[in-house]
């Protein structure tokens, strides 16, 4: 199933919350979503019979200045077909719905982007920062982060 | 069927005090394959839950990237990320890049990384299974595969002066064009290299210590499997059909014919430890028949004609991903206007795929979450990154 016929179905299904997508001159044609729909975009995108996403491939967050993304890479075992999902929230308020319940596999993709963005995931059930200790200050992705001069008595910057 | 078992008791007929209890694996534990600390509550030998502590070899890749001053430069960091199998994950940065910005490559440069990329598969697995089997308490597959391993890499030192870190595969083409008696030695390399593989399948495979340690432990269903999108040996050996190299056509590996191999369950159920393991097995059998059919048909080309000297890619964003020794290997590029990169995000496979052993090892002896452990085949340096 090309891009087109992805957008043009959701597009359909979910109205507004499907908010613009570029599908032509990009290396992966992407569908920006609103961020509070992505959990009910997500189910349709795996249950439905033309889509069939069972395999989420890579879950990123990006900062974009004032604003937070999150980019799913959904791709289809049985049909071979791929999308690009997007999102974005403001970085005062980062919260996404998260997708854990449908791929399984976004729980540790999830708990990265928290640790190291900040990204705050709703209903996420163990979300904890997964690669820096717990008790490490800031989230070092973003693009305003200062490190600190000290952890746990340790200089840090060398 | 815990609950069921019948409580020990004393001479005096009382029942002994049992609770479960906390163990901590690793971070210097031999069998983790490197600093990974799992936190595992036992009932008994029983493993009742498995929790994962990653990050103590948190090297902060995704945050070296973005302070890089070129595109070029973020090459040799890739290269440390999974340090056993640097080759693909150069390979896995320069199709993401390339495909970022729209540069194509002469079919010599396809050719040579594939072969690259294909050498570097059997060195990763060579550590995968060797280790694996020790684990296992074989030894002497270990030794064997070593010094074949050996051989490859000395197949890489004559190309490009390293061993393990290569920096070989660049944004456009390569570094260095493949030294004459390559091709030579390649064809020398693979005929010793059968017998070995021929000889450990004797040795280890069908081995009745070997099948009694991992028939039918960890296994792991083929919708959990995709579930947790697991890739690479993992998902195959659950007995799903997909490679990237095939399915996902990156370079030119749809020039060439080979098989894609899946477990089968030969020795218990579909999806456990053996299976994986045979998969890695009889996987090198299928990347020597790449090599030869590609050193057979080399085309001549100069390496390094596409080579850009500076790169600033159109903002955009670009996933570009290969099939590497542990699986999907995904880079993800975003760009802006400028020279450096905005953002990489590696999609570490063994990450991935580490994230499954909870589901999976619920249930199992401890002794066999050594074997699961094994059949995963991490390397912590990428998925700590």
């Amino acid at each position: 199933m090309t891009a087109q016929e992805i957008y043009d179905i959701l597009k359909a299904q979910f109205g507004e919350a499907v908010l613009e997508a570029k599908l032509e001159n990009v290396a992966d044609p992407f569908i920006k979503i609103a961020a509070g729909a992505i959990k009910e975009v997500s189910v349709f995108a795996k249950n439905d019979e033309r889509f069939q996403f069972d395999y989420l491939s890579c879950l990123s967050g990006v900062d974009f200045k004032g604003k937070l993304g999150v980019t799913y890479h959904l791709y289809s075992m049985t049909l071979r077909h791929k999308i690009v999902l997007k999102v974005e929230v403001p970085t005062d308020a980062p919260n996404v719905p998260s997708v854990e319940s449908i791929w399984k596999t976004a729980n540790w993709h999830e708990r990265e982007a928290f640790d190291l963005l900040g990204i705050n995931f709703l209903e996420h059930p163990d979300q904890r920062r997964i690669l820096l200790p717990d008790d490490w200050e800031g989230h070092p992705l973003r693009k305003d982060y200062q490190t600190p001069e000290f952890y746990n008595g340790m200089k840090v910057p060398y | 069927m815990i609950e069921t078992l019948e409580k020990p008791k004393t001479s005096t007929g009382k029942t002994l005090r049992t609770e479960e209890m906390i163990v901590n694996m690793g971070p210097q534990h031999p069998s983790t394959h490197g600093v990974l600390r799992l936190e595992v509550v036992l009932d008994g030998e029983i493993v009742t839950d498995v929790i994962p502590h990653l990050g103590y070899l948190h090297r902060c890749f995704e945050k070296h990237c973005e302070h890089m001053t070129s595109y070029q430069q973020v090459i040799p960091y890739v290269d440390r990320m999974d340090y056993v199998a640097s080759m693909t994950n150069e390979m896995a940065y320069v199709v993401a890049a390339e495909k970022l910005l729209k540069i194509e490559v002469c079919d010599r440069v396809h050719y040579i990384r594939i072969i690259m990329a294909e050498l570097q598969r059997i060195a990763s697995h060579l550590i995968a299974i060797g280790t694996f089997g020790i684990d296992m308490g074989a030894f002497t597959p270990f030794l064997y595969y070593f010094r074949d391993r050996e051989k490859i890499l000395e197949l890489f030192e004559m190309t490009c002066g390293a061993r393990l870190l290569y920096n070989y595969m660049w944004i456009g083409g390569l570094s260095h064009d493949i030294p004459p008696q390559f091709v030579e030695k390649t064809k020398e390399f693979i005929v010793g290299f059968k017998k070995t593989l021929q000889e450990v399948n004797d040795l280890l495979n069908y081995n009745e210590i070997f099948i009694k340690r991992t028939a039918n432990v960890g296994i792991l269903p083929k919708d959990l499997a995709i579930n947790y999108a697991c890739s690479g040996p993992m998902l195959r050996g659950s007995g799903v059909n997909w490679d990237l190299r095939r399915d996902d056509p990156y370079t030119m590996y749809d020039k060439f014919e080979w098989d894609v191999i899946v477990g089968k369950g030969e020795m218990g159920t579909v999806g456990d430890v053996w299976d994986r393991n045979m998969v890695r097995q009889l996987e090198m059998w299928e990347s020597l028949r790449i090599i030869e059919q590609a050193i057979a048909t080399l085309p001549e080309g100069d390496v390094s004609k596409a080579i850009p000297k500076r790169i600033r890619p159109v903002p955009g964003d670009a996933y570009g991903r290969v099939e590497g020794p542990r699986g999907e290997l995904g880079v993800y590029i975003i760009a802006e206007d400028s020279v450096t990169p905005y953002r990489i995000k590696a999609r570490a496979p063994a990450f991935v795929n580490l994230s499954v052993i909870t589901e999976i090892s619920k249930g199992a002896m401890l002794a066999d979450l050594v074997a699961i452990m094994g059949s995963i085949d991490i390397v912590l340096g990428e998925v700590d990154r």
